[in-house]
């Protein structure tokens, strides 16, 4: 409370937070690599524009380390508005960047709303979760908080990127923190195993097993206490088997194939190296050729030809674990865990609800892109567009993940404050 | 409590997961390595040069040219567009759908040729298409291009390596030359030296983007060396059209050093033949001419009864076991009856009298059935006795490998006392029995080049150097050290012999041989010969034969010559050897009359006659 401002600053924050842009440049760096030298300054490269990226985000980082964190609860709506009103511009003044409607252009750097709405779909929930009378037991709030998720969701599902839109399942994480019935965890949990299930065997043939296990689960459940009411364990049941049926319907009428295509490849159902397996495959190549210790700076032959496509940006982790191998790749999950962990337990060392809920956001956005970025890089999940913080290139992650990770700074240096 | 600490612990369980999955994938499972540098790198050979070949006076007879091979490596090709590609290669589109499925078989990992030898040309146009084709590339390589069209029989060729050529020697991939035949097989450790390695860069459109880790890794190929051969090529190309129209061979050696100055075998064929897309249909042709067999050297493996020469054999035989002198004469009756009822007919007059000089230059049949049975008998049996004289023969070359620098050749025939006691019951054989041995009919078989060989023996004096092909090979390399073989008779007993060869040309039965101003000494024959035909043994024109050195005394040259069908020995092969004489010693032929009359004459007719199908005369 005493101490100047610089030393309540999380320097370990701080730490992980340049060890991973100082991280991302260089394997941007050696993805864009073309045997040239790159001029690191010209905003015209790849590089250049990451480095130039980096030194607004700082700027504008240093500065909000000044802002009173009441400003960001009074405006948080204002924020949310604003950047809902962005996401529907899109739709008249967007600009149209591989078949999606995610961009703004403004001479010649293009910024995606869609990165900017997580923050105020961050501070939104924060706000709505700690007022006054919120309780995420009442149906109320629980309806709000969802439509507030929902919103910005579903205009990024439209643009479309479904991929971006996934993220904002994250702030579901929130709700069970601030107290929601895990039981809608495992019900989601169970819904998505029957999910892969039907994706995997034959309707009919899951509807037999469902039936089964319910009725041997009830029969001991009967003989051992008598009592139970059977009902709501038969519309699970039944809730189950529509489920069931729903997916399959989902999965084969809306999707479209290339979906489909994606999930079966994961799940094994079909085998494709060289069409649409090819760039889970060739990033799975990539990290498996580098070996304990990678092939070194520079040295990666999977990265230098050019085999994963957007490596640069979604892919990036290819790169990583090509040129810098086992010890890289862990150092850099460590780093995230570091981050992760650290930000939650100081999240719990806040007296504010509001602040800490906040940071709970950060974090929680920084898994969900962790966990499905390098997730998909391993071949472990299905491939969805989106950025591993900090070290994809892109303008607009890179400066939403900042002043997320500044806000942070700024709330948890002035933990003791009540300004 | 469980809610505070959820995310922390999902967060670590997926960072356990992950690292889980980068064990697996980075250090348990290499496949992803080798993976990688399929996708990634490429390893490309480099080829030295092969070695090019010179003469003994350096005129080069093989050097390279450039020619191009379409490889392909199936495992990386993508859908493409085979017709287009069929066509810039000018093949139906059937034949590459075959082939290239026939690749596919062999293996979808290692490269293997689509297009072999393709021209320079065609090559700039299919280069720039190529980057529709993953998978493909072009190999640069050297094919062989001859200067001469002669001696093929000797230089061999070059194809690309086969299935079986690669299980036996791992050196070699797809698409690499190895040498076939004759010096390009017997040298071809020199000729084609050690291929190097060079690694580059590929992206994802399979082009090369640049030198792998800089090259570092590359290893530079260990050249090639030129060699030069003891062939003299202008004596051998003015032997093989000599021989134009004839079928036989001409070996000629260096009686000093043993080196082979011209092997020919006639009919030969031109070495460009193959060379390249057509070398396959051209050696099917080759193969298929089962008549005049163009792909059988003469030379080396043609088996002949040596006919008269083979008396100077036994001439020096029996003065060495000392049954007879200088002096000993015989006495010829148009013949004689070496046994009780068996007539030997010779061309003598009536009551010649032969001593040994004039046996030799008379070749009279008489006076060596006489001079064999004592060598034969001059022991305390018959087979004694023949082993005896096989032993002698062995010290010329006879009846065995000469050890020579070509894969391939045959031993001839040299029969000995086991072989007799087998023919005949043992102990019921004597040496009328085995009398045609004596002016060289009998059992006996040699190679034109064992004939050559021991010529240069008795030019020599009493040693022969093993005959050899390999002058020198470039960059000091040592080559084999040839062995001087000593032959069991004294040197003393060789100039009674060389006198009566020499008389052969001065007034004996080859004076059309002589050359003014170089002393030649030769022996000419006339072999009787046989065929099968239709199950029937048939007899055929006499094959003419000569042998010769010359000169007289400090031999330059040693020479077989023979000729199928020729008739008798004075007739073609007699005068072809002169001629090949006068080319080598003098560098130019001042009897063009003689020339003129070998150069046209042709013997075609004569070969045409058993194909015929009518009776015919031989002989005239």
């Amino acid at each position: 409370m005493n101490k100047p401002f610089i030393y309540r600053l999380d320097w370990i924050i701080i730490f992980c937070y340049f060890f991973l842009l100082f991280f991302g440049v260089i394997n941007i760096y050696s993805s864009t690599y073309n045997n040239e030298i790159i001029n690191t300054l010209s905003s015209n490269n790849l590089i250049g524009k990451q480095i130039l990226f980096i030194f607004i985000s700082i700027s504008i980082g240093v500065f909000i380390l000044g802002i009173r964190f009441r400003f960001f609860q009074q405006f948080s709506y204002i924020i949310y508005i604003t950047s809902i009103i962005s996401l529907i511009g899109l739709f008249i003044f967007g600009q149209t960047i591989n078949s999606a409607t995610s961009w703004y252009l403004f001479g010649g750097i293009s910024i995606q709303p869609s990165e900017f709405a997580k923050i105020a779909t961050a501070l939104v929930i924060s706000k709505h979760l700690s007022s006054f009378q919120a309780d995420i037991k009442n149906k109320k709030t629980l309806i709000i908080g969802v439509l507030f998720i929902l919103l910005p969701a579903f205009l990024i599902t439209i643009q479309p990127d479904p991929g971006s839109a996934i993220i904002f399942c994250s702030f579901f994480l929130l709700f069970f923190r601030e107290g929601l019935s895990f039981n809608y965890l495992i019900l989601a949990t169970l819904g998505a195993i029957l999910f892969i299930i039907t994706l995997l065997f034959p309707v009919n043939y899951i509807v037999y097993l469902i039936t089964l296990i319910g009725l041997t689960f009830l029969y001991f459940l009967k003989k051992y206490n008598p009592k139970t009411k059977i009902f709501p364990y038969i519309s699970l049941g039944v809730i189950a088997i529509i489920f069931v049926f729903f997916v399959n319907f989902i999965f084969n009428s809306v999707f479209e194939q290339k979906h489909r295509d994606r999930f079966n490849i994961i799940l094994g159902i079909i085998e494709d190296t060289k069409g649409l397996g090819y760039n889970i495959n060739q990033s799975k190549i990539a990290i498996g050729s580098g070996g304990l210790t990678g092939k070194g700076f520079l040295q990666g032959t999977q990265t230098k030809g050019n085999f994963v496509p957007e490596q640069h940006t979604d892919y990036i982790f290819s790169t990583v674990g090509e040129e810098w191998g086992f010890i890289g790749s862990f150092s850099l999950i460590i780093v995230f865990v570091i981050l992760i962990v650290r930000m939650l337990n100081q999240a719990e060392k806040q007296t504010n609800t509001f602040r800490r809920i906040f940071i709970y956001a950060i974090s929680s956005l920084i898994f969900f892109h962790f966990t499905i970025n390098i997730g998909m890089s391993l071949g472990l999940f299905p491939t969805v567009g989106i950025p591993l913080p900090f070290i994809s290139s892109g303008g607009s992650s890179l400066l939403a993940f900042s002043l997320l990770i500044f806000i942070y700074l700024n709330f948890d240096a002035n933990r003791l404050n009540d300004w | 409590m469980i809610r505070n600490y959820f995310l922390q612990t999902l967060t670590v369980v997926v960072a356990f997961i992950f690292t889980i999955r980068l064990l697996e994938l980075q250090l348990i499972n290499s496949n992803y390595n080798s993976q990688s540098h399929n996708n990634a790198i490429l390893k490309s050979p480099v080829f030295p040069e092969r070695g090019f070949i010179y003469d003994r006076n350096n005129k080069i007879l093989v050097a390279n040219q450039p020619g191009y091979n379409l490889m392909v490596i199936p495992e990386n090709t993508t859908e493409f567009d085979t017709l287009e590609l069929s066509q810039l290669l000018s093949i139906t589109y059937e034949n590459f759908d075959l082939k290239f499925k026939k690749v596919m078989r062999f293996s979808s990992k290692i490269a293997s040729i689509i297009s072999e030898e393709i021209s320079k040309e065609k090559h700039t146009l299919i280069q720039e298409k190529l980057w529709k084709y993953p998978g493909f590339y072009f190999q640069k390589k050297s094919i062989r291009k001859y200067y001469y069209e002669v001696g093929s029989n000797f230089l061999g060729y070059t194809s690309e390596v086969n299935e079986n050529d690669m299980l036996k020697d791992f050196y070699y991939q797809s698409g690499e030359l190895i040498g076939r035949q004759g010096i390009e097989k017997y040298y071809e450790n020199y000729l084609r030296g050690v291929k190097g390695k060079a690694f580059y860069q590929k992206d994802r459109f399979n082009r090369i983007i640049g030198p792998y880790k800089d090259g570092k890794l590359d290893i530079t190929p260990i050249p090639a060396s030129n060699i030069n051969l003891t062939i003299d090529i202008d004596l051998q190309t003015y032997g093989e059209t000599l021989l134009k129209n004839k079928r036989g061979a001409i070996v000629a050696i260096e009686p000093k050093t043993g080196e082979i100055l011209a092997l020919i075998s006639a009919p030969g064929y031109d070495p460009n033949l193959l060379v390249g897309k057509e070398r396959s249909s051209n050696y099917k042709k080759l193969a298929n001419d089962t008549l005049s067999k163009p792909l059988f050297d003469r030379g080396l493996q043609a088996q002949y009864s040596p006919g008269s020469p083979f008396k100077v054999l036994n001439a020096l035989i029996a003065l060495q076991e000392g049954v007879i002198s200088k002096e000993t004469s015989f006495t010829c009756n148009k013949g004689h009856f070496y046994a009780r009822g068996v007539f030997m007919k010779c061309h003598c007059n009536i009551g010649t009298s032969n001593n040994l000089i004039s046996a030799i230059y008379q070749s009279c049949n008489t006076y060596f059935a006489n001079t064999y049975k004592s060598i034969i008998n001059s022991k305390s049996s018959p087979s004694d006795g023949v082993n005896n004289w096989k032993n002698h023969l062995t010290s010329f070359g006879l009846g065995k490998y000469l050890g020579y620098d070509l894969p391939i050749g045959q031993q001839g025939f040299i029969p000995d006392s086991n072989y007799y006691n087998k023919q005949y019951n043992k102990g019921s054989w004597r040496a009328s029995t085995i009398i045609s041995n004596s002016i060289g009919q009998g059992e006996v078989l040699t190679t034109p080049i064992q004939m050559a060989n021991f010529t240069a023996a008795i030019a020599n004096r009493g040693f022969y150097i093993t005959p050899h092909f390999i002058k020198s090979i470039k960059g000091n390399k040592k080559i084999k050290v040839f062995e001087k073989n000593k032959t069991t008779i004294d040197s003393i007993y060789f100039e009674p012999v060389i006198d009566g060869m020499e008389k052969v040309i001065q007034n004996g039965t080859a004076k059309i041989a002589k050359i003014p101003g170089i002393d030649v000494c030769g022996k000419t024959g006339t072999v009787e010969n046989f065929i099968k035909l239709k199950g029937e043994k048939i007899q055929l024109t006499d094959h003419s034969i000569f042998i010769a050195f010359a000169p007289k005394n400090n031999p330059k040259i040693a020479l077989a010559v023979f000729v199928e069908n020729g008739y008798w020995g004075s007739r073609w092969a007699a005068p072809i050897a002169s001629l090949m004489i006068e080319k080598y010693i003098n560098k130019s032929i001042n009897r063009k009359w003689l020339e003129k009359q070998m150069l046209n004459g042709s013997l075609n007719d004569e070969y045409f006659k058993p194909l015929s199908g009518k009776s015919f005369n031989i002989n005239e």
